[in-house]
């Protein structure tokens, strides 16, 4: 299944290629275009009937995670964060070390020592280390070195109603939506972006929008949904199940309201459900893609996924079906030349 | 069967306090080939005879390993099929978030825990830990649905797969004490190669995690003339002081300190020396926070060891035990109650 090879592939930003190496190979046979350009973005194109306005969609590839900065004489492998991680996640988990994926853990110091105001306090990412189970450092440096990427160890499991749960659905959801639309939709001329780097400060995309100009992006993300109880309506960014998440506003982008309102209305035509992303937190490639050169027009389109940037992220089959589904409404517009009339 | 495997079935199942039987067959199959007989006690301890040779004086020894494990238990299904959850035995709520669960209700249901949203707390809570109050078990289900599948009062456990580390170390949740277990095991197979004279009780005790209940009513039963109990001991890491510790993969642990009867603690060193086994000392002045405790002060109080095989990160769902420790344990056990005799018992045992 691709979003399980997916999202079981490790990708921390700055070293995604084995998340490039399998999206390469999934969508090659299907571009007219393909090219990985200097910072490691993957930029296919596939050609159809000639549209006056450049559409570019767009996922990125990578994914938070940890990396070595130190080992210390006992072999204990210090880490720092890459990308969004809530320290308290990290305690007490399986992790994989380095392009080899080592085994190791992330433990912590036993409840019955711990005095009263550590047990109230979290644990600083400086107090924790990686055991890969060696008695040395000398013995560590064989199987590891300091710069290497350390990812979750958490399996693409699907469980409850129609649920996922995986490491990185953000935003492999968004890579395995771009890659079925590269397979599957025909005759239409879409630029395929896959980014670099979103989790760092989006770095990759400003240079992908640059050497591409469109006229107008879509950026597919998996993006923050909360619906535990007790907490007010407003509160929720998403609930699961509702549908695709179309942006409103986050902290990169005023997303553009006519294009909206036209997704809006495909959306409703087609009998799909969707809801509006109702936070302002968070920002993705679009904040860079829409600055880039004279600018661009763009929309996000998330599929839900609870506990983001955690080993144990959850999404819903149903929603990733629908947004799909919207997706290719959407370009079936595009290609009527309606969709970019009056944006 | 090969004791790691072994070591893989108990922990990959599951034995919170109170809910042992789940584990019972696994055991039962494995140490059926060297006991003469298997028996379980009103409680559900598990326990296994071994009959010594010409055992005319009826030396009694037995030897303890708690099969508990710690987990969670359901307290209430709330909206939108999340679930609150409280636990048994001591468990460092920082240890729960963002782990994969799985509830043992009618049928088993995977789950990942999950707090507040991280958008909705005050800056400075992120440097607070997290208690089980603020925690949410979703299980992906609508909660009417949920309600056919799981009741309150069932239990949880962490869902974390078993792997080989480096170097013979092996890591999973429950090693504490399924280690213990897996010792014994070692030991009663290496006790086919030896002589004993002494009848040998290997007691899988139950419900040691919420106060050491089940090696008081089986040290009971048996009435053992020496108790041994064989649980894990704080392994040494970056953050515990080194006193406080055991070394992972130097052998085990030889407890210390008030439950331990000198003699036949001297006894178990000498024996570590003879054979040439690897040993620490594991200091406890007053308790060893083991079945120890409890065996010590049955009936009219009973002499009694503790082995302590080095454990790291005790409680969490990432315990690491070294394989090479659960050996030396076994072998040192093994030689020990196989030099126990009618002759040298008594000496050993008066003050």
């Amino acid at each position: 299944m691709l979003l399980k090879r997916l999202t079981e592939a490790s990708g921390i930003s700055g070293n995604e290629w084995e998340v490039r190496n399998l999206i390469i190979n999934e969508i090659k046979d299907h571009v007219d275009d393909l090219k990985i350009d200097k910072l490691g973005n993957v930029i296919a194109f596939k050609k159809g009937k000639e549209i006056p306005k450049k559409l570019m969609i767009t996922a990125h590839m990578d994914e938070v995670g940890l990396m070595i900065i130190d080992v210390d004489d006992k072999g204990y492998i210090k880490f720092t964060t890459v990308g969004g991680i809530d320290k308290r996640i990290l305690v007490s988990k399986p992790v994989l070390v380095g392009d080899k994926k080592i085994p190791g853990v992330i433990g912590s110091k036993p409840i019955h020592l711990q005095m009263k105001e550590e047990r109230d306090k979290a644990i600083e990412v400086d107090n924790l280390y990686i055991d890969i189970g060696v008695d040395s450092k000398e013995e560590a440096l064989k199987y590891v070195k300091i710069g290497d990427y350390i990812t979750f160890d958490s399996r693409y499991i699907e469980f409850g109603d129609n649920l996922i749960k995986a490491k990185a659905l953000d935003n492999r959801v968004g890579c395995s939506l771009l890659i079925e639309l590269i397979k599957e939709v025909e005759d239409i001329s879409f630029y395929g972006v896959f980014t670099v780097m979103e989790e760092v400060g989006l770095k990759g995309a400003g240079p992908a929008a640059y050497s591409v100009d469109p006229d107008i992006c879509i950026v597919l993300e998996g993006t923050l949904c909360y619906d535990v109880p007790e907490i007010d309506s407003h509160f929720i960014p998403t609930r699961l199940n509702d549908g695709p998440a179309i942006s409103l506003i986050d902290k990169t982008t005023l997303f553009n309201k006519a294009l909206r309102e036209k997704i809006v209305e495909i959306a409703k035509l087609n009998d799909i459900p969707y809801q509006y992303r109702k936070s302002s937190m968070g920002g993705n490639d679009s904040g860079k893609i829409h600055t880039t050169k004279e600018g661009a027009i763009t929309a996000t389109i998330s599929v839900p996924c609870r506990n983001i940037h955690s080993p144990t992220s959850v999404m819903s089959r149903k929603d990733y079906e629908n947004t799909l589904k919207l997706l290719k409404a959407i370009l079936c517009e595009y290609k009527k030349g309606e969709f970019t009339s009056g944006i | 069967m090969d004791t790691k495997k072994f070591l893989k079935e108990l922990c990959t199942n599951y034995s919170v306090s109170g809910h042992e039987l789940s584990i019972k067959e696994t055991i039962t199959k494995s140490f059926e080939k060297y006991a003469d007989e298997i028996n379980t006690d009103r409680l559900g301890n598990i326990v296994i005879f071994k009959k010594g040779k010409n055992n005319d004086s009826n030396i009694k020894i037995m030897v303890a390993a708690h099969m508990d494990e710690v987990g969670l238990m359901v307290k209430s299904i709330e909206k939108n099929g999340y679930i609150k959850f409280t636990n048994i035995g001591g468990i460092d709520p920082k240890t729960i978030l963002g782990q994969e669960v799985i509830v043992h209700g009618k049928k088993p249901l995977f789950g990942v825990v999950v707090s507040k949203p991280p958008h909705l707390q005050e800056a400075s809570e992120s440097n607070k830990a997290l208690k089980l109050d603020d925690l949410y078990i979703d299980l992906g289900y609508d909660s009417e649905k949920l309600k056919n599948y799981i009741s309150i009062g069932d239990i949880i456990t962490i869902n974390r797969e078993f792997r080989e580390l480096k170097n013979g170390k092996l890591t999973c949740k429950s090693l504490d004490n399924k280690a213990g277990i897996a010792t014994m095991y070692e030991a009663i197979k290496e006790l086919m190669k030896l002589d004993h004279k002494a009848d040998l009780y290997f007691v899988c005790t139950v419900q040691e995690e919420v106060g050491l209940r089940g090696a008081h009513t089986s040290t009971y039963g048996i009435n053992p003339d020496i108790g041994i109990a064989i649980d894990v001991g704080f392994g040494s890491t970056p953050e515990l002081p080194k006193h406080k510790t055991i070394e992972l993969g130097k052998g085990p642990g030889i407890a210390i300190g008030g439950t331990i009867h000198p003699k036949l603690r001297e006894k178990m060193v000498k024996i570590a020396e003879k054979y040439n086994i690897p040993f620490q000392y594991d200091i406890s002045p007053s308790s060893t926070g083991t079945d120890a405790d409890a065996i010590q002060l049955t009936r009219e109080g009973i002499p009694t060891l503790c082995l302590s095989i080095p454990l790291r990160y005790m409680h969490t769902s990432v315990e690491v035990v070294d394989i090479k420790d659960i050996e030396n344990t076994a072998k040192l056990l093994a030689f020990f109650v196989a030099s126990i005799t009618e002759e040298n018992l008594e000496g050993l045992l008066c003050y």
